[in-house]
């Protein structure tokens, strides 16, 4: 019987598999993009993590990038965006213009896009460097890997 | 002086228009009285100073003063490349001036943002509609005296989003 079975629990295996394939949808706004797209290709490469499948579709993504600054304006189109992908779904704010409005805090852009979707986790810098994006990546793994038992029963609140 | 000259024939051709007239920073600069700018435009892209390219339109805001906005056009000669500007000054209540768009086709887009953000308005403009903005904004946001801090959301935050 040796070295044909092994024991694990159902939540750990589930939480194993959906970090190392997670399907990113890139919401790409500004300048930050040039530096998702560093991190994305093949010299800092996020497909080493297990996130290189980028959908273009959100009904097929199970993570969200918010990737630059987000006006007045593009806020309802956002949460549409974020409302279409399916349970379970993350969000990453990447950039200090997703995560808090960066240097225009004026009438024109979202403070922070929290204050329209949850965020899982917030990316800081102008822009940040492709190392912070992949410690981000790892962090957020990490807290998928660790999901509550019941998170399935569990509605996400809009 | 090519700038010097530029002035002179606007004087000529245009006379009483111009209010103040100077050099700056290399350029001529012409302020005019607002209901002169069709005749001046035209003059100016027509007539010998032949500047075919109306390179930027926008507007300044000054509370204090009694025109309170000024209007400013950019004009480029594309044969000898000279630049000159020209000004003028619109009081607070119903500012209003011609448009461009029947002289140069991309005053409409930059007219627009004006109309938008400063709430000038354009006489004979063809579609004068927001151009940035969403449909329910209220207000100009580039004039002073809008609140810094008015924010006019399109959707209500998240109840349990932050500061809630």
């Amino acid at each position: 019987m040796s070295g044909n079975f092994i024991t694990t629990s159902f939540n750990a295996m589930l939480g194993w598999g959906r970090k190392y394939s997670l399907f990113h949808y890139p919401f790409v706004t500004a300048c930050c993009g040039m530096e998702y797209m560093s991190a994305a290709c093949s010299h800092f490469d996020i497909d080493r993590f297990g996130a290189g499948w980028t959908r273009f579709s959100p009904r097929q993504s199970d993570l969200l990038l918010v990737v630059g600054t987000i006006s007045q304006k593009l806020a309802p189109v956002l949460k549409t965006v974020y409302d279409q992908m399916t349970e379970p779904k993350w969000v990453i704010a990447f950039g200090a213009c997703a995560a808090s409005g960066g240097i225009y805090d004026n009438y024109a852009v979202v403070q922070g896009i929290d204050r329209i979707i949850p965020v899982d986790i917030y990316i800081p810098g102008c822009p940040p460097r492709p190392e912070m994006v992949l410690d981000a990546l790892l962090k957020l793994q990490d807290k998928i890997q660790h999901l509550e038992p019941d998170w399935r029963w569990k509605k996400k609140k809009p | 002086m090519e700038e010097e000259k530029t002035l002179d024939a606007l004087r000529d051709a245009c006379p009483g228009a111009i209010l103040e007239a100077g050099l700056s920073l290399g350029d001529a600069v012409a302020v005019i009285r607002p209901e002169d700018l069709p005749a001046v435009a035209a003059f100016l892209r027509d007539g010998p100073p032949r500047m075919a390219m109306l390179l930027d339109l926008t507007c300044v805001d000054r509370p204090d003063e009694s025109g309170r906005f000024e209007m400013v056009y950019h004009f480029l000669s594309l044969e000898t490349y000279a630049r000159v500007r020209i000004k003028a000054r619109l009081p607070a209540v119903n500012p209003e001036i011609a448009s461009l768009t029947g002289l140069w086709k991309n005053a409409d887009w930059l007219e627009r943002e004006v109309f938008d953000l400063f709430g000038i308005c354009f006489a004979d403009h063809p579609n004068l509609s927001r151009l940035l903005l969403y449909d329910g904004f209220e207000g100009h946001p580039l004039r002073k005296d809008y609140p810094l801090r008015r924010r006019q959301p399109r959707i209500p935050p998240r109840q349990d989003g932050p500061g809630s």
